[in-house]
C-alpha cells in the first residue's frame, strides 16, 4: 500500500494501521481495552502524536483512540470523503463593473487541510459564488490565483508580481481590483502596492477575514461583499484595506495602504486607520466616504508600476540598554538601511551613538520611527534628538514603522544615493506622512469610564 | 368542497379515526400499535468554577436589562468536514435573522463573541465529565477531539458548539429493563435567548460557555413513563457526583420521538421530566396522524411529483371583507391567497390535543418566513374567521377544486417568497410523511415547530484545539474517587423499606449519603430517617428561607446531638425549621426556642390520667378512639423529644 492510504500517520499509530489492513476513510471496528469503539478512520495532522488514531463515529464527532489500549482492528468498508465547495458558474451580468479578483491565500475562502490540521485556501469563482452567492448582485467577477501563500510568507517577491499582475490588469479595462490576503501582513501589502502602483485610476482593495470562511460566523463574506462593493463602484482609485469597522456584522471601513495597521490578535474589527480618519465607510448598499479628499476614478489607463524592493532594509526595536553590538551587527551583515522604532518622539540609549555614528559613515540610510505608534517624531525637542540627527538618523514624521520599513526598502530598490533616498522618503506619495494630525485621529478609550461605557453600550464597537 | 362541511367535527372525526387515546387511558398494547420508539440527550451543567474554554466566571446570571454591550452577526452556512451543507444550516440561513447579542463586562469576555480563539479546556470540567462517563458505562475515549457543531440560530456567537466525546456505548439499568447509551459529550452551553420576533433575535451571553455534558442514549424507550424513567435516572445519576449545578436550567433535555414508519423528531429542551410522558405521548400520535395525512393524500394525488399549489395576491375588492383587512390594518404587507390541492378536509385533520395540520404549516411560516401572528387564516379553521362563502369566492379566484383546501397570509413584500416557499415546501413533506425536525414543547404537553433537524453533516473538526490525549492511569485515578452507583443506591433505599415517594427528592439533591450516614453512622430507624430528609425536609424548604450559611451536614449534627443528649428523634422535625433559618445559633438555645423542656417518660406518662378524666368531664362523644386523640394532642408537645409518640400511643392503647 502506498503512503497516500495513511494520511498524516507515522511511527507507532501507523504499525498499527498497517498490522490490522485498516486504511484511512476505512470503516474500522476497533476492540480496545476500554471496550469497542466503531466508526471511520480519519487522517491524522502531521504535528499530532503517533499514539492514537483519529476515528470519526456513526454521530459524527471524531474521537482518538490510544493504540496501547487497542487488541483488534477490522475493516468492514470503505468511502473517501470529497470536500469541495459547490462550484456552480458564476453569472455575468450585463452593466455590472469587471472586477478582478488576485489570490494570494489567507482565509477568504478555505478549507481543511488534514496535513496540518488546520485550513488551507479554496478559490476560484465558481468556489466563491458557491459559498457568496451574493457577489452576483454587485459585480462580473474573474479570478486569478497569483500565488498561494500564508500572510506571514508574503514578501519583496510577492510585492512585485502583485503589482505588475495589477499592471496588466488595468491596462486589460479592469473596473476594480481586489486582492484577497491573510491578515496578518496586509498592512505592509497595503503599503507595498501604494509605492508600487501610483497613479490607478481603479480602486485597489485589499481583503482578508480574521475568522475562517469555514464558520458559519466568518467576517469572510461580508468582507468580500464589501471590497467587491468598492472595487465595483467606488470612486476612490486608491490602494486600500477593507476590512470590519465595529466587531459586529455592520459596516466595513476604508483604510488607507499606508496608514492602516492590525491592533489586535484576533479581533474582527482589528485594522485601524492610525492618526487620521479612514477613507470612508461601506456597506452592501452604498460607500460614504469620510475623508473629503482622495484621488478619484479615471478612464484613462496611465497607471506607474514601480516594482521595486531591496531585501537590505531591516528595523530595530529600542529597548532601554540596548548595547550598540545589535546595530553594529546588522550594519556588519551587510543591511544598508535600517528602521529605528524609538520610544517617544524618537530617541534611544546615548550608548548606541557611537554605533550609529559607525552605521552613518559605512552609509547605512537610518530613519526614525516610533514605538507610540501615534503621532509625529520631534527631533528637536530634546537635545538628545538633535544630536542623533547629527549622526546621521533622519526622522520620518508620523510614517508607521511598518510603512517606513516598506518604503526604505522600495526607495533602496531604486538608489543608493542618500540625498534621493531622503527626497523619496520624506514625499508623501498617499500620505504616509501627513501634515497634521486630526483630532479625532488619536480614540484609544479606556473601558470603565462613565462615558465611555456608556458609549459602548450604545455604539457598536 | 360541500358548503356543510364541518372543521370541528372533522377534527373530532380524525382524531377517532387514527385511534387516538388520552395518555390516561393509553396501555402498552397503544404504544405497541403506533410502534412508540423515544430516546433522550440529557444536558446537565457542570458545578465549575470557570467557563469550558475561557476563564469567565461559570454561573453567574444577569437579568434581561444588565448589559454593557451590544455585537450583531449573521449566521451563514458552511460545508461540513465531509463537504456537505446541512439543512438546517440552509434553513437557518433562509431566514435572515439579525443576531444581536447583550453582553456584560462580568460575564463575557472576548471569546464569547468570537474574537479570540479558545483557552485550554476547563480541566475541571473534563474531570468531572469523565468521571459520570465512568459512571454511566461508557468506553472513555482515548483522545477527545474538539468538534465545531454548527448552530446557525445564532444560539452561539461563532455559529457552532465546541463539543468533545468523552465516551461512548454505556449503558444504564432500570427497575426493568437496560437503556443503551450512545454517547457522553462535554460542551459549552448556549446563549439565554431574550426575544424572537420577526428578523430580530436577542440573546444574552451569561450562559454562553459553561461547561454542559450531554448524554445520549439509543431509542430504547417503549412508552412515555419509561422516558420520564430513564430521564430521572440519568439526572439523578449526574447529580449523585455532586460535581453539577442544580436549580432552574442548570439541567435540560431534548426528546427524541417516533411512531413505526415514522421519523425522528427531537423535542427540545423539555426543562421537567414531569412534563416527558405527555410530550412524548402527543408527539407519536402527532406522528401517527401525519401518516394518515399522508395515505389519503398518496390516495388523492395520482402524481406525487407533480402536485403543485397556486397563489395570487388579494387586491382591492378581492380582500375579503374582514377587521382585519381594512387598510389601517394591512399597510404595506400584502395578502396572498393560497390554493392547496388535494388538502381539503385535511387542514382540520388532528394533530396534537387541540391542534391541526394547518398548524403545522403556520407554524414554519412564523419560524422559517419571519412573519409576525397573525399573519394566517385558512379555510378549515375550528372558529372560522371568514364565512364559507368567502372562502368560496377565494376558492374561484384561485381556481379551487372541490378537494381542495386554501389559506391566507399576509406580511412584509420581502418576505412573500420565502412564505410561499415554506408553505410548497410543508405540503410536499405531507404528502412524503413526517419531516425531520426539531419542536419546541410547552406545558400542556404539544409542541410547535423549531427547525429543521440537523444531521451529522453539520460537524466539523475545531482547527482551533489539539487533540487531548487522555491516559490510563489518569482515568485509573479518577475511577477512585467515584461514587456509589445511582441504581446501588436505588436498591439500598428499597431494602431499607424507604417509601419511595422520597426517592426523586433524595437523589435530585444528592441527600444519599446524608441518609446512609444516619442510618449507618447514628443507627437511626431507617424509614424514619428517609422520610425525615425525603418529606420533613423537603417541607422545609419548601416554607421557609434558607439562611446562606446552613449546609445538610447540620442535619446529621442535629440528630448526633439529640442521640447524644438522649432526647427523642421527633423533636428534630420543630428544630430543623430554626437551624435552617438560623444556622449560627446553638443546639440548646434552638431547643431553647422551640420551648423544649425536658421532662423524663415516666413524668409524661403519669400525667395521662390527669388528661383521661379531663376528657371524662369535658369531651362530647366518649369514643377510645376520641379520648386517644385529644390526649395525644394535649401531650404532644411536652412529649416530643421526651417520648417516642409511638410509645406514648401504644400506652394509650392498651
Amino acid at each position: 500500500m502506498s503512503q497516500d492510504f495513511f494520511q498524516g500517520y507515522k511511527g507507532d499509530s501507523l504499525e498499527v494501521l498497517k498490522k490490522y489492513n485498516v486504511r484511512v476513510w476505512g470503516q474500522a471496528e476497533i476492540e480496545t481495552t476500554r471496550g469497542p469503539f466503531s466508526g471511520t478512520i480519519l487522517p491524522r495532522s502531521e504535528n499530532d502524536d503517533d499514539q492514537h488514531i483519529v476515528v470519526k463515529i456513526q454521530t459524527g464527532y471524531n474521537i482518538g483512540i490510544d493504540i496501547s489500549t487497542v487488541t483488534d482492528m477490522k475493516e468492514t468498508g470503505y468511502k473517501k470523503a470529497n470536500y469541495k465547495i459547490p462550484e456552480k458558474e458564476f453569472p455575468i451580468t450585463p452593466g455590472l463593473p469587471k472586477v478582478k479578483l488576485f489570490g494570494t491565500g489567507g482565509t477568504i475562502a478555505s478549507r481543511l487541510d488534514y496535513r496540518t490540521g488546520a485550513v488551507i485556501p479554496a478559490f476560484s469563482p465558481g468556489e466563491l459564488y458557491g459559498a457568496v452567492p451574493e457577489l452576483a448582485d454587485i459585480c462580473n467577477l474573474t479570478t486569478e490565483k497569483v500565488f498561494a501563500v500564508f500572510s506571514e510568507n508574503m514578501g519583496p517577491k510577492q510585492y512585485m508580481a502583485l503589482a505588475k499582475a495589477i499592471g496588466k490588469e488595468i491596462e486589460n479595462g479592469i473596473d476594480g481590483i481586489v486582492i484577497g490576503h491573510g491578515t496578518d501582513t496586509l498592512h505592509h501589502t497595503g503599503a507595498a502596492l501604494t509605492f508600487m502602483v501610483q497613479n490607478s485610476p481603479v480602486p485597489i482593495v485589499l481583503v482578508g477575514s480574521q475568522r475562517s470562511s469555514d464558520r458559519p460566523s466568518s467576517d469572510a463574506a461580508l468582507n468580500l461583499m464589501h471590497a467587491m462593493k468598492t472595487a465595483g463602484h467606488s470612486d476612490i482609485a486608491e490602494v486600500m484595506v477593507c476590512m470590519f469597522g465595529p466587531t459586529s456584522d455592520e459596516y466595513g471601513l476604508l483604510h488607507k495602504g499606508t496608514r492602516v495597521r492590525k491592533m489586535h490578535s484576533s479581533y474582527r474589527s482589528t485594522f485601524r486607520t492610525i492618526g487620521d480618519t479612514p477613507l470612508a465607510r461601506v456597506s452592501r448598499d452604498d460607500i460614504i466616504p469620510i475623508k473629503k479628499h482622495y484621488n478619484h476614478r479615471r478612464k484613462d489607463r496611465n497607471v506607474k508600476i514601480l516594482p521595486y524592493f531591496s531585501d537590505q532594509v531591516t528595523m530595530l526595536y529600542y529597548y532601554p540598554g540596548m548595547r550598540p553590538d545589535t546595530l553594529d551587527n546588522l550594519v556588519e551583515a551587510g543591511y544598508k538601511g535600517v528602521i529605528i522604532v524609538g520610544t517617544g518622539l524618537g530617541h534611544v540609549n546615548k550608548e548606541l551613538y557611537p554605533a550609529i555614528e559607525r552605521a552613518h559613515a559605512k552609509g547605512v540610510h537610518m530613519y526614525m520611527t516610533l514605538q507610540t505608534i501615534w503621532g509625529y517624531v520631534h527631533m528637536f525637542v530634546y537635545d538628545t534628538g538633535r544630536d542623533m540627527m547629527a549622526k546621521g538618523i533622519i526622522p520620518a514624521g508620523n510614517m508607521l514603522p511598518e510603512v517606513a520599513w516598506v518604503k526604505l526598502s522600495w526607495a533602496l530598490g531604486q538608489t543608493d544615493d542618500p540625498e534621493a533616498v531622503k527626497k523619496i522618503m520624506l514625499t508623501p506619495i498617499n500620505d504616509e506622512i501627513t501634515e497634521r494630525e486630526p483630532y479625532n485621529g488619536y480614540l484609544v478609550y479606556q473601558g470603565g469610564v462613565p462615558e465611555v461605557e456608556e458609549f459602548v453600550k450604545n455604539v457598536h464597537k | 368542497m360541500q358548503k356543510t362541511f364541518n372543521a370541528s367535527d372533522n377534527y373530532q372525526h380524525t382524531m377517532e379515526a387514527i385511534g387516538y387515546v388520552t395518555r390516561q387511558k393509553a396501555t402498552q398494547q397503544d404504544y405497541d400499535r403506533i410502534g412508540f420508539m423515544s430516546g433522550l440527550e440529557v444536558h446537565q451543567q457542570l458545578k465549575t468554577k470557570h467557563k469550558l474554554f475561557c476563564k469567565c466566571p461559570a454561573g453567574i446570571y444577569q437579568k434581561p436589562e444588565e448589559y454593557d454591550a451590544e455585537v450583531i452577526r449573521h449566521m451563514r452556512p458552511t460545508l461540513s468536514e465531509l463537504g456537505e451543507y446541512d439543512g438546517t444550516a440552509l434553513m437557518e440561513f433562509k431566514t435572515r435573522k439579525k443576531i444581536v447579542y447583550h453582553l456584560a463586562n462580568e460575564t463575557a469576555c472576548t471569546y464569547e463573541v468570537d474574537d479570540t480563539p479558545p483557552f485550554h479546556i476547563d480541566r475541571e470540567a473534563l474531570e468531572i465529565a469523565i468521571k459520570i462517563s465512568l459512571l454511566s458505562k461508557l468506553n472513555i475515549v482515548g483522545e477527545v477531539h474538539i468538534t465545531r457543531k454548527q448552530y446557525l440560530d445564532g444560539s452561539i456567537p461563532t455559529g457552532f458548539q465546541r463539543t468533545g466525546i468523552i465516551g461512548v456505548e454505556g449503558e444504564i439499568y432500570l427497575k426493568h429493563k437496560k437503556i443503551r447509551l450512545i454517547q457522553l459529550s462535554l460542551e459549552e452551553d448556549s446563549c439565554r435567548e431574550v426575544s424572537d420576533i420577526g428578523h430580530t433575535r436577542v440573546y444574552r451571553t451569561d450562559r454562553l460557555g459553561m461547561p454542559l455534558i450531554e448524554t445520549v442514549t439509543y431509542p430504547d424507550c417503549l412508552n412515555p413513563d419509561e422516558v420520564r424513567e430513564a430521564c430521572d435516572y440519568i439526572r439523578f445519576l449526574n447529580r449523585s457526583t455532586g460535581l453539577v449545578r442544580t436549580g432552574m436550567g442548570a439541567g435540560r433535555q431534548d426528546v427524541n420521538v417516533s411512531c413505526r414508519g415514522g421519523s425522528r423528531v427531537e423535542i427540545k429542551g423539555v426543562a421537567h421530566t414531569k412534563w416527558i410522558p405527555d410530550l412524548t405521548h402527543n408527539e407519536s400520535f402527532r406522528q401517527w396522524a401525519l401518516l394518515a395525512i399522508r395515505d389519503e393524500l398518496k390516495k388523492r394525488i395520482k402524481d406525487t411529483g407533480k402536485w403543485k399549489m397556486s397563489h395570487l395576491e388579494l387586491k382591492g375588492k378581492n380582500i375579503p371583507d374582514h377587521e382585519r383587512f381594512q387598510n389601517s390594518h394591512l399597510k404595506d404587507q400584502k395578502l396572498m391567497a393560497v390554493n392547496l390541492p388535494g388538502f381539503g378536509g385535511l387542514m382540520s385533520h388532528f394533530t396534537q390535543p387541540g391542534k391541526i395540520f394547518a398548524d403545522e404549516i403556520k407554524d414554519r411560516l412564523m419560524v422559517i418566513a419571519c412573519l409576525i401572528p397573525p399573519f394566517m387564516m385558512h379555510s378549515e379553521e375550528l372558529e372560522p374567521s371568514l364565512h364559507a362563502d368567502q372562502w368560496a369566492s377565494i376558492s374561484k379566484q384561485l381556481k379551487g377544486g372541490d378537494q381542495d383546501a386554501q389559506l391566507l397570509f399576509w406580511g412584509p413584500e420581502e418576505d412573500i417568497a420565502t412564505a410561499l416557499e415554506t408553505i410548497d415546501e410543508r405540503c410536499r413533506m405531507a404528502i412524503e410523511g413526517i419531516p425531520n425536525e426539531t419542536r419546541k414543547s410547552f406545558a400542556d404537553g404539544t409542541t410547535i415547530f423549531e427547525r429543521v433537524l440537523p444531521g451529522a453533516d453539520r460537524m466539523y473538526p475545531d482547527t482551533d484545539t489539539a487533540p487531548l490525549p487522555l491516559a490510563n492511569d489518569y482515568i485509573e485515578k479518577l475511577k477512585e474517587e467515584l461514587p456509589t452507583e445511582v441504581i446501588d443506591r436505588y436498591h439500598q433505599l428499597q431494602k431499607w423499606n424507604i417509601p419511595e415517594d422520597t426517592y426523586t427528592y433524595i437523589f435530585s439533591r444528592n441527600l444519599f449519603p446524608l441518609v446512609r450516614r444516619l442510618i449507618e453512622e447514628l443507627g437511626i430507624d431507617p424509614v424514619f430517617a428517609g422520610t425525615f430528609i425525603g418529606h420533613t425536609f423537603k417541607f422545609i424548604e419548601g416554607h421557609y428561607t434558607r439562611a446562606a450559611e446552613f449546609n445538610t451536614n447540620m442535619i446529621f449534627g442535629m440528630f448526633k446531638y439529640l442521640l447524644d443528649k438522649g432526647i427523642a428523634m421527633e423533636v428534630a422535625e420543630y428544630m430543623l425549621p430554626h437551624i435552617y433559618e438560623h444556622p449560627k445559633m446553638d443546639f440548646d438555645s434552638v431547643l431553647d426556642s422551640i420551648s423544649f423542656k425536658k421532662i423524663s417518660e415516666a413524668d409524661i406518662l403519669s400525667m395521662i390520667p390527669f388528661f383521661k378524666n379531663k376528657f371524662a368531664e369535658t369531651a362530647r362523644q366518649h369514643t377510645p378512639e376520641n379520648e386517644k386523640n385529644w390526649i395525644m394532642g394535649e401531650l404532644r408537645k411536652k412529649a416530643v423529644g421526651n417520648i417516642a409518640l409511638r410509645k406514648l400511643a401504644a400506652t394509650l392503647n392498651s
